[in-house]
């Protein structure tokens, strides 16, 4: 890129044409995804997400060792869609069969994607019993507190007042009963050896979180126990809010019931 | 292991099971099928496999399903109430196209319809094998594990809790069914940062790269076409004696056809034409077999534990050559285990005596 200094700053210079092209999507997409576009919302969280845990398995070198188990969301736009090896789960499922393939062949690295809806409502006791085993897998929850893919429902990691489409008047304790903080559950459990939630609506707990994603691995690499690791993510079309407010959104609504932090380490 | 022993039939299952290469067993206690459970707990460790005791029959079959992605041969099991709950990934197994082994120490015969029809969403069929004793099941629960690895699609070993209970001396030689079926597609991880890492998916195996994204209906169309194969290339069996001058042909499956087969050799001692027909494969049908004994026959007889399911078989299969009737029933133990007072030679005898005398 042509630059020249103008009034003492450097600045790329836009008076002729450009001497290499313009960056495209496919520039900033993380090697391990074969397509850099996809169908997600603009401003959902699950992207960047799904990018973090795809670098920390490129920079632990595991790359040719991992098995993916998917469930049923939004992200499972991505099963089909990365250079790792992947099993498609069913909705709620993906700690057993994660559970399987390590298992069977204890030398993979073996962890699980899945959504609030997935892991709390469809499969909560798929996650419990997997850490309480002490299952050799990391699990990856995905928490936005709704269900995304059907249109923004009430999940059972939802907050109090926030707003579904089956609690208009946003969720009320008595009627609806109070959201499931899974990580703090699961690191009751001697069996799980890591377990921490992060965040990614912002830059420094995109880079929290990926570090939590990392010790997840290293945990499962040294054989420790279960390690787990709960992602707080954008919905802003789940949420029916503007795009630009979600980060924010996240922070005063969701983060506030389900806090960020390393709740448990080896 | 070739020695002659005298195995109860869930250890002679067990066993068989191991000869035929099964290293990965999950399951949840349920009487009949628990004994199995304790016979893979005890045996697999020893020859370097792993058994799973799953906190419930979801987690089993997830759990099976896991291995079996790896290419592992891998069974699961239950009996009939605790397969209802396995349905779900029974029916994404299949259309994931994966081998995998499920045994239903049923209660009785009311399971057939579940193991023969499917209790999970979706066009899918599981290959149905039905043991008439201890000693058809190690040979059977063999040729499962072949099937299942030949066709990538579960087959279902239908037994009870005679077959699981009685002992009988047997010995297990591992069968010889040819080369092993290609495994190619089994993960393990390998192929990650390739750009040709593998996907096992009931959704379909389209990666993005190569196609916008899933595409079910072509998915579901390449299984049909799977299952189409499967259906025509898996040979029916079916044991059937007397049949070619009988006037009345008794149509039974399982521990009961073990009785009924009794019976109809009493009544031919004394003179009676009458034959039998014993499916073995209750999918695919042996329709051609059943068929065959209803030409010229007066009447086409089914004993069904139950109310009366693999009768709809039997007449898709007879197709109007003879009358079709009925002559079992509900099991009368009052436990629910199929442990059964009606399991009687004389029963069955009297039984068809009443349609040669019709």
């Amino acid at each position: 890129m042509k630059r020249r200094v103008v009034e003492g700053l450097e600045v790329i210079a836009t008076d002729e044409p450009p001497t290499e092209p313009a960056r495209l999507v496919d520039d900033f997409t993380p090697t391990l995804i074969d397509v850099g576009e996809h169908h997600l919302c603009p401003g959902c969280g699950e992207p960047v997400a799904m990018r973090s845990v795809l670098e920390v398995i490129e920079e632990l070198d595991v790359v040719k060792r991992t098995i993916g188990v998917f469930g049923i969301g939004c992200y499972t736009a991505f099963s089909n869609n990365l250079d790792i090896e992947v099993l498609q789960a069913l909705h709620g499922r993906a700690p057993s069969l994660a559970t399987g393939v390590k298992r069977a062949k204890p030398d993979t690295v073996v962890l699980t994607i899945q959504g609030d809806g997935d892991m709390v409502n469809e499969g909560l006791q798929e996650v419990i019993h997997a850490a309480a085993r002490g299952e050799r897998i990391t699990c990856i929850m995905l928490n936005n507190g709704v269900f995304g893919e059907t249109g923004g429902h009430l999940t059972a990691t939802t907050v109090l007042g926030q707003r579904t489409k089956n609690t208009l008047d946003g969720r009320d304790a008595h009627e609806h009963g109070h959201p499931i903080r899974l990580s703090n559950l699961l690191a009751e459990l001697d069996g799980a050896a890591f377990v921490a939630r992060g965040a990614v609506n912002n830059a420094g707990n995109v880079a929290k979180t990926k570090r939590m994603i990392t010790r997840a691995f290293e945990t499962q690499l040294a054989g420790a126990g279960f390690s787990f690791v709960e992602i707080l993510t954008m919905c802003p079309t789940g949420w029916f809010i503007e795009t630009q407010e979600a980060p924010d959104y996240l922070a005063d609504k969701l983060a506030r019931v389900h806090s960020v932090g390393v709740l448990k380490a080896p | 292991m070739s020695t002659p022993t005298l195995l109860e039939g869930s250890e002679a299952i067990a066993d068989a099971m191991i000869a035929a290469g099964c290293r990965f067993f999950a399951g949840y206690p349920m009487t009949p099928f628990t004994e199995v459970l304790e016979q893979m707990a005890r045996k697999l460790p020893e020859v370097g496999g792993v058994c799973m005791n799953a906190e419930s029959e979801l987690e089993a079959v997830g759990m099976a399903w896991g291995a079996a992605a790896t290419g592992t041969p891998a069974a699961t099991g239950s009996t009939g109430q605790g397969l209802s709950l396995m349905q779900e990934s029974l029916a994404e197994i299949t259309l994931a196209r994966l081998p995998l082994v499920v045994l239903n120490m049923a209660r009785a015969q009311g399971d057939y319809f579940q193991a023969t029809r499917g209790g999970g969403h979706g066009d899918y069929r599981h290959i149905v094998l039905a043991p008439v004793d201890v000693r058809e099941a190690v040979d059977l629960t063999q040729r499962a594990f072949h099937l299942a690895s030949t066709w990538r699609n579960p087959v279902l070993v239908f037994g009870d809790y005679y077959l699981a209970h009685t002992a009988r001396s047997v010995s297990v030689t591992p069968l010889d069914f040819g080369p092993e079926p290609d495994t190619s597609w089994a993960l393990d991880g390998s192929t990650g940062g390739s750009g040709q890492a593998k996907l096992v998916s009931p959704l379909g195996s389209y990666k993005q790269r190569d196609h916008v994204g899933y595409d079910l209906a072509d998915h579901y169309a390449s299984c049909a076409v799977a299952t189409a194969e499967m259906t025509a290339g898996v040979e029916p069996l079916a044991e059937c004696g007397f049949v070619d001058d009988a006037e009345v042909v008794v149509v039974a499956f399982g521990t009961p056809a073990a009785y009924v087969r009794a019976a109809v050799r009493e009544l031919r001692a004394e003179g009676a034409r009458v034959g039998f027909v014993r499916p073995i494969t209750l999918y695919p049908f042996p329709s051609d077999a059943v068929a065959a004994a209803a030409e010229g026959a007066r009447a086409v007889v089914v004993y069904e534990n139950n109310q009366g399911q693999m009768i709809d078989d039997v007449r898709l299969a007879v197709l109007g050559r003879a009358p079709v009737e009925f002559i079992g029933g509900l099991s009368l133990d009052s436990s629910g285990f199929g442990i059964a007072p009606d399991l009687d030679v004389s029963v069955m005898r009297s039984r068809i005596e009443g349609v040669l005398a019709s």
